[in-house]
């Protein structure tokens, strides 16, 4: 029993993400997004009995489901929450596909939005790293990022200016999707290496930029996936590992637990990274890409840094890697960020990605990576042929 | 006014540690099963679930697995104290755990470097700190 080509997404939509929302809440964005993505697939509503939902840090700390079911006048018979950070988008694809294949519901909405009215209020957590690392001022996502990047360094000789090109190919792709915050904002490594320090030795073009959003895919089985208006894209791998919530007790810190999802999607799907036409991996901080590079084994442990110098990852070059920009460029809306990379990979997939389509892509790579190196999910995508 | 900073919060299982903290001495649990060290305190050796566990006093020697120089705090508490180094510190009973290491110059720090805990004795707190084996008290 496999989850290989057993569901589809049929339908995807965005809230492009924005510095600031304003005169919404969280539900109301959620709302836009579902009935977008429901149109995108011409799914009607009552079609749709799974839902699948993110946390709603102060604002729904219980029962999430249940209130995004009842705004929207669903009656799921499959309600649940997934709590994967980055990778709750990639984690729910899977997920659904299971209560598809379990006959549990036919066609699930997995669906993540967020407001951005200044900056959110700290979460008032009480737990180990409430406990052990706040005090010493490590609070925040930086300064795990930033280590990361400090060891990979120490140990490969990577270097500022390398790490410096993530940003900017990614800036690069960006003119060609208008919905991105930094579209038509090319910036170069000099650029990125001028941009004040936040935690050494990552700078602020190598950090991506909080905002609201939303995004929605709707996933069906494989019995009634081609009866809506567009061409499916196919789940043909998926894997998941989590292995820390704190960095130091990572058992890593230059290979990630990606490592072992993408393993697990390649092996599902029967695939390995030469068989890849697209990327859309998770990109919250620039040394994030270059670990997930090497964690799909597209190149050697530690040589992401010379590997991404000879790599072209523009919609037109050997290796398209996140063709709207990721979050590096587009901003990142919470949870629905890492959504994003999803709905770019459906957009390719299914050949509706206008001015930035990849040649006819029949392979893609969804990464979604949470906390701090902590929780990750990896997908293969397919086109329908 | 001074945004104050969020100090230790202990928990039961975590007070042993910071009783020790505050009289200048670092422990960490050890199993009574596989002898693995742990750091934080859990009711169950992590590596294999036992529940008979030692505290047992660490040589408080150490070497940075890595470190981060922070010019902008997650926590606006710090804003006065920037930059300052944050690290991850490998103990040589093997536990890694989240520290700042004083008495160095930002520009000195390096991944492997070989530290030694330090208490802060002056300030109402049971922090420990490291700084290099080297330069053992912090400045003042
Ligand atoms: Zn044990």
């Amino acid at each position: 029993m496999t989850l290989r080509n057993s569901a589809a997404v049929v339908g995807a939509a965005e809230v492009p993400p924005s510095r600031t929302t304003t005169g919404m809440t969280t539900l109301d964005m959620i709302a836009t997004v579902a009935a977008a993505a429901a149109a995108d697939a011409g799914v009607a509503k009552d079609e749709i009995d799974g839902l699948l939902v993110g946390p709603q840090v102060g604002e729904t700390p219980q029962h999430v489901p249940a209130t995004v079911a009842e705004y929207l006048g669903l009656r799921p018979r499959y309600a649940d929450l997934v709590d994967l950070g980055g990778a709750t988008g990639a984690g729910m694809v899977w997920r659904a596909a299971a209560a598809i294949q379990a006959g549990m519901c036919e066609t699930a909405l997995c669906v993540l939005g967020n407001i951005r009215e200044g900056d959110p209020p700290r979460s008032p957590n009480r737990n180990p790293i409430r406990e052990f690392d706040v005090p010493y001022g490590g609070s925040g996502a930086n300064q795990a990022y930033a280590m990361v990047a400090t060891r990979h360094m120490a140990e490969f000789g990577t270097t500022a200016e390398q790490l410096a090109q993530v940003p900017v190919f990614e800036r690069a792709n960006a003119r060609f999707n208008p919905d991105a915050v930094f579209h038509d904002k090319p910036i170069t490594v000099d650029d990125v290496l001028a941009s004040p320090m936040v935690m050494e030795p990552l700078r602020l073009l190598e950090v991506v930029m909080p905002c609201g959003g939303a995004t929605a895919v709707l996933v069906t089985g494989r019995g009634s996936a081609r009866r809506f208006r567009r061409r499916p894209v196919w789940l043909r791998g998926a894997g998941e590992k989590v292995t820390h919530r704190a960095l130091s007790q990572a058992p890593e810190l230059t290979t990630s637990p990606l490592a072992a999802a993408i393993a697990d999607a390649y092996r599902m799907a029967g695939v390995g990274p030469s068989d890849l036409d697209l990327l859309t991996p998770y990109d919250c901080y620039s040394i994030m890409l270059a670990v997930t590079f090497e964690d799909a084994g597209l190149c050697a442990k530690g040589s992401a840094g010379p590997w991404m110098a000879e790599q072209d990852f523009s919609h037109t070059g050997n290796l398209p890697c996140n063709p709207h920009g990721g979050q590096l460029a587009c901003g990142q809306a919470d949870l629905a960020g890492g959504m994003a990379h999803l709905v770019e990979a459906v957009r390719q997939l299914r050949g509706t990605a206008e001015g930035r389509q990849v040649a006819d892509p029949a392979l893609a790579l969804v990464t979604g990576n949470g906390a701090t190196m902590s929780e990750e999910v990896a997908l293969v995508m397919e086109a329908d042929s | 006014m001074s945004i104050p900073k969020p100090g230790p919060t202990p928990v039961p299982m975590s007070k042993p540690f910071w009783s020790a903290t505050a009289q200048g001495q670092l422990v960490v649990q050890r199993c009574q099963g596989c002898g693995t060290h742990q750091h934080y305190p859990r009711v169950v050796c992590r590596h294999c679930w036992l529940t008979e566990l030692d505290w047992v006093t660490c040589s408080g020697d150490g070497r940075v697995w890595t470190y981060t120089v922070v010019h902008r705090p997650g926590h606006p508490a710090w804003e006065p104290e920037v930059p300052y180094v944050l690290a991850l510190v490998e103990l040589d009973e093997g536990p890694r755990l989240m520290t700042n290491i004083v008495n160095i110059a930002p520009a000195e720090m390096r991944v492997g470097l070989a530290v030694r805990a330090v208490f802060d004795d002056t300030a109402d707190t049971s922090l420990v700190h490291f700084a290099p084996v080297d330069r053992p008290l912090p400045t003042p």
